[in-house]
């Protein structure tokens, strides 16, 4: 039923996870990591109902909005840092 | 009408893990970054719209049917704003778009080609 | 996933990518814990690890270098070894222990039924990890805020104090990212009205001080990265957050008191009030405060020490 959708998450998130690993450039790994986070804010709402607790949507709010702050940072340091190099290859 | 309600939370379900699929599969095929952000980022805010949709037809109460609400309107606000950021900060970083193929086309075919496209470029809007 | 992302971190030399792959780490953990029916850990997790940690972690990656040192030496196989004993023997410590849920282990058997039985009663909130934090284990708790109080005031002493004021040089903002800052505008109000609400509903639901003082601190930090850091410093002076580490510290620590002065034990809160459940509200009400307030004051604190060192030579975007 719902394992089907939490399977469907699960398997993006780890093909996230690999283009994280791989990307070339840095911005790709930042494109991945994004994607991981909203898809564990969705994998932590499908596990909500799931499980039957309904605290878990407040950690998926959480989440969410933490994602965005998080993706803004890294974005920030990305092209402002002193020793950024431009997006390459580590 | 119950019955009703879980066909189509269950459509919006299913609709919304075949986009994150396929953004996923396009995060991994696609061969420049600016494509893969397009793919990744409109399929995860379709798929998280789709599938926050399907779970409130299904939550019991009226508390987190708001709360699920909350995490739709946040993540409508927020994915394509750090698309856009991201797309931007790549740009501004030096990061250049892939914008025809690379020359690896047999010599007539690639004569051909080349022509057309700077013949296109300064025309594009 | 875990395993996967650990190794990659080992391995990989370029800090930004670990700093990271260290975000998506915490990710997962937190979802481990969602799996683990541990709602209030799960939320600390996600909030602190994913969010405030891999910030900082980048305010320091900003003042240092972006990639590892290759060490010259070849690397020794003694501490490998060390760490794969003692892990072999932790593994085997495990193979004794109750399997997980097990109702027979001891772990269960003494405080853990009492807690899990009287709590409403003795205190009358239903979430038990709340009340047993900021309650029966209120003395922990202080000792944790205390910690991280001295956290705060260690980075302020290697930071902060020491005349470098005149020499800070501003970090560039994003000015030019004008959807961000639109976006921003609307989502930091709401994002702190949030932390406000974690902060209150801990008692009935995930949440609590320390949940609610991290949100908080993330909301000022996105304000501080979008707008700029002289607009934040305006917003809220580094002098009004030293004085804030120190009066969460102080509210907890005065609750305790005050307790003392109406006769009962310290942080006996029985005390507070005409009976004790309403006692026990007020009590724990005012600790998670306190705590809120140190961890809002400690957060915001250390980012504006790191970005206020960092970039010596950013672009400027003006």
């Amino acid at each position: 039923m719902y394992f089907a959708v939490a399977a469907a998450i699960l398997v993006v998130m780890v093909l996230a996870l690999v283009r994280a690993l791989l990307g070339p450039t840095l911005f790709d790994r930042i494109l991945a990591i994004n994607t991981f986070g909203t898809k564990t804010v969705l994998l932590i709402a499908v596990l909500g109902l799931i499980a039957g607790r309904f605290d878990f949507i407040d950690i998926a709010l959480v989440y969410a909005l933490i994602n965005f702050i998080s993706i803004v940072a890294v974005l920030r340091f990305a092209e402002y840092s002193d020793n950024a190099e431009g997006p390459e290859n580590p | 009408m119950a019955g009703f309600l879980d066909i189509l939370s269950w459509i919006l379900l299913l609709v919304g893990g075949f986009l994150g699929i396929t953004g996923a599969v396009g995060l991994f095929r696609f061969p420049d970054f600016f494509t893969r952000l397009h793919a990744a980022s409109v399929t995860d805010t379709l798929c998280a719209g789709f599938i926050v949709l399907g779970l409130m037809l299904q939550a019991p109460d009226a508390m987190m049917v708001i709360k699920l609400l909350l995490i739709l309107l946040i993540l409508t606000y927020t994915s394509p704003t750090a698309a856009h950021a991201l797309a931007k900060s790549a740009l501004h970083g030096g990061l250049k778009p892939l914008l025809h193929e690379p020359e690896a086309i047999p010599e007539p075919e690639g004569e051909e080609a080349a022509p057309q496209t700077q013949g296109e470029t300064p025309s594009a809007p | 996933m875990l395993a996967a992302t650990a190794l990659s971190v080992v391995f990989l030399r370029d800090l930004f990518t670990i700093v990271m792959l260290f975000g998506i780490y915490s990710l997962l953990s937190a979802g481990f814990f969602v799996t683990m029916d541990a709602v209030d850990v799960a939320l600390t997790e996600a909030a602190v690890g994913a969010g405030v940690t891999t910030v900082l972690m980048l305010g320091t990656l900003a003042l240092t270098s972006r990639k590892e040192k290759i060490s010259r030496t070849p690397p020794s196989m003694i501490p490998l070894g060390v760490v794969v004993v003692t892990g072999l023997v932790l593994v085997y410590g495990t193979l004794d222990m109750p399997s997980l849920g097990d109702p027979d282990a001891p772990i269960h058997q003494h405080v853990a039924p009492r807690y899990i039985e009287q709590s409403y009663e003795e205190v009358g909130m239903p979430n038990i990890v709340t009340s047993v934090l900021a309650s029966y284990r209120g003395y922990d708790t202080l000792g944790e805020v205390v910690v991280i109080f001295t956290a705060g005031l260690g980075v302020l002493t290697l930071l902060g104090i020491g005349g470098d004021d005149r020499h800070r040089v501003r970090p560039p903002e994003m000015a030019h990212h004008l959807v961000l800052r639109v976006i921003s505008r609307a989502m930091i109000p709401l994002i702190l009205l949030y932390a406000l609400y974690i902060q209150f509903h801990g008692d009935y639901g995930p949440g609590g001080g320390f949940q609610a003082g991290v949100i908080f601190g993330a909301a000022i930090i996105l304000y501080t990265m979008i707008f700029g850091l002289a607009k934040a410093e305006q917003l809220i002076s580094p002098l009004f957050l030293r004085y804030m580490m120190g009066v969460g510290v102080l509210i907890y620590g005065g609750t305790g008191v005050l307790t003392l002065l109406l006769g009962g034990n310290f942080l006996d809160y029985d005390t507070l009030a005409h009976d004790p459940l309403h006692g026990q509200h007020y009590g724990i009400l005012a600790v998670e405060l306190g705590v809120g307030i140190t961890v809002t004051a400690v957060v915001i604190s250390i980012f504006f020490y790191f970005t206020g060192r960092g970039s010596q030579s950013g672009e400027d975007e003006q």
